[in-house]
């Protein structure tokens, strides 16, 4: 039985509850926060939310200062993210990142129930979204968001979410089209049947003329609508002077649509509307089956979503007052609290700034800065309340700079496809037999040309080629994805198959995010020492006692009396008249000892005895190794890292090509570039806004992140960090979708060989287009999706197996 | 045979009142959101009895 288990959980977020004081009847809580939450939640008797999961709520052992969101006061702000208002009602749209359950659901499209202001409130799980449609006259916005935030779901604002138009999810004209085609198409076929059963020759002359003259009726929104944008792109390709896959289709299209024109209206034929609009009807679909994008994620974000929306800023009066930051100007006095982000280049007026760049720079130590002092902006402050004076408008700032780098300007399109390259050459040949078979007709029959020739280019459209390739790339990215592996779109595989170097971000991709590996190596501590040495770290905000912090339990309270940090060092203290000091060798000892043993020891004296040592390494993603012997036979290996190199000789172990330190996000940058200049086609391996112009700037950016909701610098690939382990296999499969697409290529010019054969006679009777058309796209699809299916379950066995072996290592490396 | 000029009509009629939902449909953003409505369509609306059943110890 769980209850014999001496843990209790609490009843609110599951997490281990210290001490049993804070509960309600036999309800256990693990903070005040929590208990509050369930207080809320308990007086308007919503209290389903625990019956529907099991201690469904977030931790709140943080709270919010009160005034975080005064700023959704301000007029012009509302203005922005309320996107409906009228006399009565508003209507918002809430990201909120924190829902995760069923109950979540529950309790959000409940939210009626705690605020009579709200009408109703609709949730989107996939989008992690909320709509609450509400009344102004009697809540405004700052209160809903803090009724959310008091609830444990605090939405999240940033620059990007008023300053752009919402992204839209997916085309909704694209499918508009599918449908319309869709219906065009089966009805054309359906009425093209009486004349092909019939050969035809059906009886009454009325009957065949209301059969094709609905077809062409039904073709004209397929030939106008549907496929227009084969004609757009077709005729750009023209005026750059090359020629892309949807010319040759486009010129197929057009020309079976004019013959058929022909021949209805001249009485001679009947067309072949039907294959015209089978054929756009499967590209349409192919289309979008390939550049089908998830909901839930965003491959383009820049520093505005990382940037929050509202400043607290200190007027002439000495008040604090909050505004956008759009109106954040030069010369302005603003506040920064403990854990915001500053939003700009500033020079710190008041306060002991301890900034942790982490996010723009991978260093993982914060950095100190004196007052007078130039901060720049996206750090993030750590401690107390810091009074700044602004030097730089928020788009001129530090980072926001490297956006304005040639990297972000360049087109979207990175390097044409494959299969456009293939498609030139079928386009030559088919012009080529095209020509021989019109001069041959010429010469002996010049009534037979213009069947001739027409029916060819009818025939031999290479959409079955262009399907192939949709088909074997949008399979492949619901493949993928199941491992964790989520690419932007189909053309991102291909891209993936053609590199030949990867280069890794160290902190935050390789390692594990959250902290390191602290071994305690020495004599046996007992409850009272640990507690001593973990409140005398818990002063300090390095991140070595902040490592040993998370690694010792939490106890009771003692007081430490003259503690002092001597910086780079160590720190030093008397709790419980012990005097205890921590720190480097040299340190305790008061010793000049340097030794460099790979990561870094804290030890801990107490009393002038040396007790022993904290050994505290960083904690690499499980299955590191491996990955990186897999990688190096294919691929050209480089480690670039923005930390200092105390983890050199620790990563030796799994890697010995090119490591650099200390690189700033520009010198990553410009190392992708030199690489890029001999000839590399590389991948960028990275997690943070400071590999935000390498992701870009390679030919695939893939991004790591341990929670995929959690925000990612623009990338092409977003991998969530669990699966790491399998990046070795996922990289090969991606590379197999080009034998695929060849082999269903062959197969394709099989079809197009029997079509030419009628075509050249220019015998092409349109029950043959009809058939051939169907079953080549059709089988061409069974093919494609047949053929991944089968890799990706060598994959699943592979992984599987390589996973199996990775848990054990995984256990090795916790306990 | 006359009569399949008023069949094809009519079959041409029904196929375009199905394609008309499904534009509608598409609109009214319907295919938005495929998760969440399969959830809440589970939960139960009474939510009073729920609770007293909650203040009951388990097991």
């Amino acid at each position: 039985m769980i209850k014999e288990f001496k843990v209790t959980i609490c009843y609110h977020c599951g997490e281990t509850c210290d001490n049993k004081n804070i509960h309600i009847e036999e309800k256990v809580f693990c903070c005040q926060g929590c208990k509050t939450v369930y207080e809320i939640i308990n007086k308007v008797e919503l209290c389903n939310y625990y019956d529907i999961n099991a201690n469904p709520g977030l931790n709140q052992k943080i709270k919010n200062r009160p005034d975080k969101f005064a700023f959704l006061e301000d007029e012009k702000t509302q203005e922005k993210l309320i996107h409906f208002k009228d006399k009565n009602q508003s209507h918002v749209t809430f990201y909120l990142p924190q829902m995760h359950c069923s109950s979540c659901i529950w309790l959000l499209e409940n939210l009626s129930k705690l605020d009579k202001g709200i009408i109703r409130s609709q949730v989107n799980f996939l989008k992690k979204e909320v709509s609450v449609i509400f009344e102004h006259k009697s809540v405004s916005l700052r209160k809903i968001t803090e009724l959310l935030s008091d609830i444990g779901y605090e939405p999240h604002f940033s620059l990007n979410s008023i300053s752009t138009q919402k992204i839209k999810t997916y085309d909704k004209s694209r499918i508009y089209k599918i449908g319309i085609t869709g219906f065009c198409f089966a009805n054309i076929m359906m009425l093209s049947f009486p004349d092909y059963f019939s050969l035809g020759n059906i009886e009454e002359k009325g009957l065949k003329h209301l059969f094709s003259y609905l077809c062409l009726g039904l073709s004209l929104p397929v030939f106008f609508y549907g496929a227009s944008e084969f004609f757009i792109s077709a005729w750009k390709s023209v005026k750059q002077r090359f020629l892309n896959i949807d010319a040759p289709i486009a010129l197929a299209i057009l020309i079976t649509f004019i013959r058929s024109l022909y021949e209805i209206l001249s009485g001679t034929g009947a067309g072949y509307l039907d294959s015209m609009s089978g054929i756009v009807f499967f590209m349409l679909v192919g289309r979008f089956f390939q550049n089908k994008t998830y909901n839930t994620l965003t491959f383009n974000r820049d520093y505005t979503s990382y940037f929050p929306l509202g400043v607290t800023l200190i007027n002439e009066k000495g008040k604090e007052i909050q505004i956008p930051i759009s109106d954040l100007k030069t010369g302005h006095r603003i506040k920064v609290y403990n854990e915001e982000i500053i939003p700009a280049d500033c020079i710190l007026f008041l306060g002991k700034a301890q900034i942790d760049y982490s996010f723009v720079s991978g260093e993982a130590v914060p950095i100190e800065k004196g007052i007078g002092e130039i901060v720049y902006a996206g750090g993030k402050q750590t401690g107390g309340a810091l009074e700044l004076e602004v030097i730089k408008e928020v788009s001129q700032s530090y980072l926001t700079q490297l956006w304005n780098n040639d990297a972000f300007k360049k087109d979207e399109e990175k390097n044409t496809s494959y299969i456009h390259k293939l498609s030139r050459y079928f386009t030559i040949i088919l012009f080529a037999i095209a020509a021989i078979s019109a001069t041959y007709w010429y010469i002996n029959d010049s009534t037979r040309l213009w069947n001739a020739v027409t029916a060819i280019l009818i025939v031999a459209c290479p959409c079955a080629l262009l399907l192939s390739a949709t088909f074997t790339n949008g399979n492949m990215l619901r493949v993928l994805q199941k491992f964790g592996f989520y690419a932007r779109n189909a053309g991102v595989i291909e891209q993936l198959s053609n590199t030949d170097a990867i280069v890794f971000d160290k902190t935050g991709t390789i390692t594990l995010q959250n902290g390191a590996s602290v071994i305690y190596e020495g004599e046996a501590m007992n409850d009272l020492t640990k507690q001593m040495i973990r409140h005398l770290a818990k002063q300090s905000s390095h991140p070595l006692s902040r490592a040993i912090v998370n690694s010792l339990p939490e106890g009771d309270r003692l007081s430490i009396k003259s503690y002092n940090e001597v910086k780079g060092l160590g720190i030093r203290g008397t709790i419980n008249g012990c005097e205890v000091s921590m720190g480097s060798n040299a340190f305790v000892n008061n010793q000049c000892v340097i030794e460099n043993a790979g990561g870094s020891r804290v030890y801990v004296k107490i009393n002038d005895k040396i007790i022993g040592y904290f050994k505290i390494e960083n904690l690499y993603r499980p299955g590191l190794k491996n990955v990186f012997d897999q990688l190096q036979k294919k691929y050209k290996l480089s480690l670039l890292s923005g930390d200092n190199d105390s983890e050199r000789n620790n990563l030796m172990r799994f890697f010995n090509s090119d490591m650099l330190f200390n690189q700033t996000p520009q010198n990553k940058l410009e190392y992708i570039k030199k690489l890029q200049k001999s000839g590399k086609r590389l991948i960028m391996v990275g997690d943070g806004l400071n590999d935000a112009g390498a992701l870009k700037q390679s030919s695939v950016g893939i991004a790591i992140t341990d929670n995929i909701n959690n925000f990612s610098p623009a990338c092409d690939v977003i991998m969530e960090g669990k699966s790491f382990y399998n990046l070795a296999f996922l990289l090969d499969y991606c590379k197999k979708t080009k034998s695929i697409i060849n082999t269903s290529f062959v197969l394709s010019i099989l079809y197009n060989i029997v079509g030419l054969y009628f075509a050249v006679q220019g015998q092409l009777q349109p029950v043959i287009a009809a058939i051939l058309m169907p079953v080549s796209s059709i089988s061409i699809i069974l093919l494609t999706t047949g053929l991944s299916s089968i890799l990706s379950y060598k994959l699943k066995i592979n992984t599987s197996k390589f996973g199996e072996t990775h848990k054990t290592d995984i256990n090795h490396t916790l306990s | 045979m006359s009569v399949i000029f008023i069949l094809v009509g009519a079959s041409l009629l029904i196929a375009i009142g199905f394609l008309i939902a499904f534009l509608w449909s598409v609109k009214t953003n319907q295919f938005e959101d495929d998760y969440t409505p399969s959830v809440r369509i589970l939960f139960d609306n009474d939510i009073k009895q729920k609770t007293t059943k909650d203040h009951k110890p388990e097991n």
